[in-house]
Parts: structure tokens; sequence; C-alpha cells
């Protein structure tokens, strides 16, 4: 892996955020009603929304109040809150700090789950459990985010009671209350990508039991679990770090709905109630701030991919 | 095409697949017709029954009678699902065969393009663009749409560009063939297959994804019988009556295992290699 593959890969990402800041910043340059009417409501009059206007530059042609704006993001400053009067950047990355909690307690379940479900599924190829492995996945990836939140809000939350239905507690406040109200968002995101990870080391598996090596390790006497652990597996999971970078993807749009069915204050309800409440600079920055995520996990898993797997050589 | 059918019936997922498709498509086309009661007629009486035989499936929060609002829905939430993974393949596929076709640094730059749009996850692309056009299910077409096209053109390219390099098109070069028929006849019908299969899978992507919009009060508004959206009312009501909750749940889900199961079924009987 050469210092030219990083440098074109950290371009790449510097592009993508410029192709992002542009989308977004068309989108909430088109939405109907301007930030000063936003800020003074429909009745304000006109001279109001005028020295308004005047005042934040709302007057300037849109290449400059981009370039303006793009600036200040680029000294860390994405503009204050229309709704709250706050700094949007703060805001929005300490409600990224709740929100990456979330994934990563996700993506641990699912590493402990999706794996395991994979290679029993691989090893006995169209059997029962086989058979029983690919319907929980159908059933995973057939079921939207909001679906299984309100079914297990029902289910775990108001039958049961073992768990706090929804509700948000930070685990420096309390550790214990915390984690119970982390427990049924983790399980509920971690579905989908578990369905989804599961088949797809399934498959890698399958056709890595089916090559030359392995069959040569075999005749070679090596145990079957020799076989499978230590040459298999290594080559059928490697796939799989790119297909979990993918699906963060999947995550962050997963996130948004569970956060909001679960009241967790992170980025994805931060976002949607700036969306319903037009609060153009938190959308602006919501959406970068999204977009960043997901395009430093993929150079991340892209760079671990080439380490891992000295087969591949990037120039 | 009898052929085909049989290699795709020789599947259980391509047999349940189809079974449920056909299944939906009834519903879409005679599901008002089925309907035993009107959806929309309020009966303060009859709230919250469990099924028997006049409500097969009970009755909501209003005595409406959920089978009928399912049955109703089921128009709604499929069709379009279906209408705007149309629409975002062909726009998608356009750009992704004209990338492939370009070659070089315009390749270059319209895929990394595409790349960027899709580092915004398609929930959030999709709310934004209704956020923009405003909330009604004709704008939550063109958003699902327009979130789908990015990673269709990635797929589209990706076939094209593999299709291109099979011998039987530099053969077709070599016997001297006009481009358009090289275009026409040798590429286009295999490069369409994989992408009817990446779509009826998305197809079950776009009915979760509208179904979610409506449940985030951003597709169909009430008092449509949409599927997201009468999970979305039964949230606060579920205490009273689990059904009302249930069965929409079921209804999306079933429908979207279906077009997953026939999209992996159509995958299996056009590999020739099975």
């Amino acid at each position: 892996m050469s210092p030219n593959y990083i440098l074109k890969r950290v371009m790449m990402i510097v592009y993508t955020l410029f192709i992002v800041s542009l989308i977004v910043f068309a989108i909430t340059q088109v939405l109907p009603g301007d930030a000063a009417v936003i800020m003074l409501g429909e009745n304000a009059t006109k001279e109001a929304l005028d020295a308004l206007r005047q005042s934040m530059g709302l007057n300037a042609p849109v290449w400059v109040q981009y370039g303006r704006w793009l600036g200040g993001v680029l000294h860390g400053d994405f503009g204050t809150s229309l709704r709250t009067g706050q700094a949007v950047g703060p805001v929005m990355l300490e409600a990224l700090s709740r929100s990456l909690l979330l994934a990563v307690l996700s993506i641990a379940l699912m590493l402990i789950l999706a794996i395991p479900l994979g290679i029993i599924a691989a090893v006995r190829r169209g059997r029962i459990a086989d058979m029983v492995v690919s319907l929980i996945s159908y059933a995973g990836i057939s079921l939207p985010e909001f679906v299984t939140a309100t079914v297990a809000v029902l289910i775990v939350g108001d039958w049961l009671k073992w768990l706090p239905p929804t509700g948000y507690v930070p685990l420096t406040e309390n550790f214990l209350g915390g984690i119970q109200h982390l427990i049924l968002p983790v399980c509920v995101i971690s579905i989908i990508l578990i369905a989804h990870v599961s088949r797809m080391v399934r498959s890698e598996l399958v056709d890595v039991l089916h090559t030359d090596y392995v069959r040569a390790a075999r005749i070679k006497g090596l145990s079957g679990m020799t076989v499978l652990f230590r040459h298999a597996l290594r080559n059928a999971l490697l796939p799989t770090i790119t297909v979990v970078a993918l699906d963060v993807g999947y995550l962050l749009g997963g996130v948004i709905v569970v956060e909001e069915i679960f009241a967790i204050p992170g980025i994805g309800r931060a976002l949607i109630v700036a969306i319903q409440t037009r609060d153009l600079p938190s959308i602006q920055a919501g959406v970068l701030i999204m977009a960043a995520t997901y395009s430093i996990v993929n150079f991340v898993a892209d760079i671990l991919y080439a380490w891992l797997d000295k087969r591949i050589q990037y120039d | 095409m009898i052929e085909f059918l049989k290699r795709l019936l020789r599947t259980p997922q391509g047999a349940i697949g189809l079974l449920i498709v056909l299944l939906a498509l009834v519903i879409v086309l005679f599901g008002p017709s089925l309907a035993p009661h009107d959806p929309e007629s309020l009966a303060p009486l009859a709230r919250y029954k469990p099924s028997s035989l006049n409500y097969l499936m009970g009755t909501d929060q209003y005595g409406r009678d959920i089978l009928s609002r399912l049955l109703i829905g089921g128009r709604a939430t499929i069709s379009m699902a279906v209408l705007a993974t149309v629409a975002g393949t062909l726009v998608g596929a356009l750009i992704g065969t004209t990338s492939a076709f370009l070659g070089g640094r315009s390749d270059e730059v319209i895929m990394r393009t595409v790349d960027s749009v899709m580092s915004i996850p398609s929930l959030l692309f999709a709310l934004l663009v209704v956020n923009l056009l405003g909330s009604s299910t004709a704008n939550a077409l063109i958003a699902v749409a327009v979130a789908f096209a990015p990673s269709m053109a990635r797929v589209t390219r990706s076939v094209a560009l593999s299709v291109r390099k099979q011998d039987y098109i530099s053969a077709a070069i070599a016997r001297g063939e006009r481009s358009s028929y090289i275009i026409l006849r040798e590429m286009l019908p295999n490069v369409v297959a994989p992408i009817i299969v990446e779509m009826t899978i998305r197809i079950s992507f776009a009915v979760m994804l509208f179904a979610t919009l409506s449940f985030l009060g951003l597709g169909a508004q009430p008092p449509a019988a949409e599927w997201g959206l009468m999970v979305s009312e039964a949230r606060q009501y579920m205490h009273l009556s689990a059904g009302i909750l249930i069965w929409p749940s079921l209804a999306i889900a079933i429908v979207a295992v279906g077009f997953n199961l026939l999209g992996d079924g159509l995958r299996d009987a056009l590999n020739p290699r099975t």
C-alpha cells in the first residue's frame, strides 16, 4: 500500500464532502421560507425582515453565501441554530457521540452473532441449520427498523416490563440505567446488520470451502476445525470488512428512526427536529457530519483491508 | 419463457417469492373491491375489536376494519414502491451506462460524484427531498427514486463494464457488426438481467423506505390507509389492542420478504451455472 494510494483516498474524502456540501447547501437554499422568516415568524413586518436579512447577509448572491458558510465550516464554525441560538457544531458533535455509542455497540453485537451464524450456515449447507439461518436473515432484512422498534417497545417494554420502553440516560450519570436504556435500541439496529452480514459470511465461506487450497489442506490430513479456522475463515472474513463499512450507510439511516422512537438525543433525532423546524444551519451541519462519518469509516475499512490482504496491490 | 419459469420455480426462494408478489399484485389491482368494509367508516361502538368472522383482523382505534384498510392501503404502498424503484433504476441506468460508455476521466468524475451522493444515507436523502418538496405521496415517490438512483448507477456501470469485456462482444466487433447492433442486441440483453434482479430486491427496500417516510409523517397523510402510516398511528393505541400494530407490520414484512425472495430466485434462475 503506497502513500500515493492513501493520498488518493484522502482526496476522495475531500471531494465527497465538497459534493455533499454543495447538495446540502442547494437543498437548504431552495427550501421554502428563508432564515429571516423562520426566526421572526410569518407575521413579522417587512422592514424587520429586511433588516434581519441584511444583517445575516441573506441579500448577497447565493455563491457568496455558500463561500461564507464553507469558510466557516472549514474553521470549525457551523453557524448558530435558528431554533435555539446555540452554536450548531458542538451541539451536533455531542449528539454524534451518543449516536456513535449506539452504532459501535450495534456493530459489536452484530459481529458476535452474525459471524458464528454465517459459519454454521456455510458448514451445514443445505441442512436444517442453514435453512434456519437463512430464514432469520430473510426476516431480518425485510423488517424496517420502525416496525421492529415499535414491536420491541410493546412486547419487552410494555407487556413484559423487563426494560424501560424509551428514554436515554447518560452512562456517566448512571451506568446501569444507561445500559438498560440502550439494550432495546442496540438490538433493533443490529437486526438488519446481522441478517445482512451473516448471509455475506455464509456465501463467502461457501466459496472459499470449494477452493483448491482448502481441499489441499484437507487432503494433507488436517482436522476439519483447523482447516475451517486457520485456513478458510481468514479469507472468507476479509470481504466482511468492506460490507460492514458499506452497511454504515444503512446504520446511520436506521439510527435516525431508532433514535426518534426511543427518544435518544443523538444526531438522527437532532436532524429530524432540524428538518421539521427548518433549522437550516443544523440540517447542513448534521448532513455533513453524517457523510463525513460514512466516508471516514469506509476509508479506514479500505486501509484495513489492504493491510490485511497482502495480495492486493494499490497504486 | 416457460423454461425460465420452470427454473425460477425450482428454487424455494423463487416459488415462494413469486407467490407473494402475485398476491401483492392481486391486492394492488383488486384490493378495493375485495375489502369487506368501508375502510374509512368510523364505528365508535366497534373500536379495538379482536379478530372475528365479521372483522377478520379486528378493528382499529376508530372502529375501522383493519383488513379493509390493509387491502386498500396496499395499492398505495406497493405501487408507489414499484414506481419509485423503476424511476430510480431508469435514471441510475442512464448515468451508469453513460459513465461506462464515456470511460476514462469522465467515468472517474461521474462515479466519484455518485459515490459522494451515496455517502448520505438514503433515508436522510429522502427526508431532505420530501422536506424540500412538501409531504405528499407523489413527493415521497420522487424522493425514493432520487435516493435510489446513485446505487443503481453503480450497479449498471459495473455490469456494463463486465459485459463490454466479454468474448462475444469482441467476436461481434471482429465480425464487423455495427455499434448500434452490438449495444442493442449483444450488450443490452445481458445488462438488463442483473439490473432486473437488483431492482426486484430494491423494491423491498422501497416498500420499507416508503413506510418509514409515512411513519415519520413525511409520506402519506391521514386518513389514508398507507401501511407505514397505520403502524405510526397504532403506536398510541397499541396498549389497548396489539392487532392494530401487528397486522400492518406483518403486511409490510411479508411484501418485503416476497420481493427479496423473488430477486434471489431470479438471480439463481438467470445464472447459467446453477
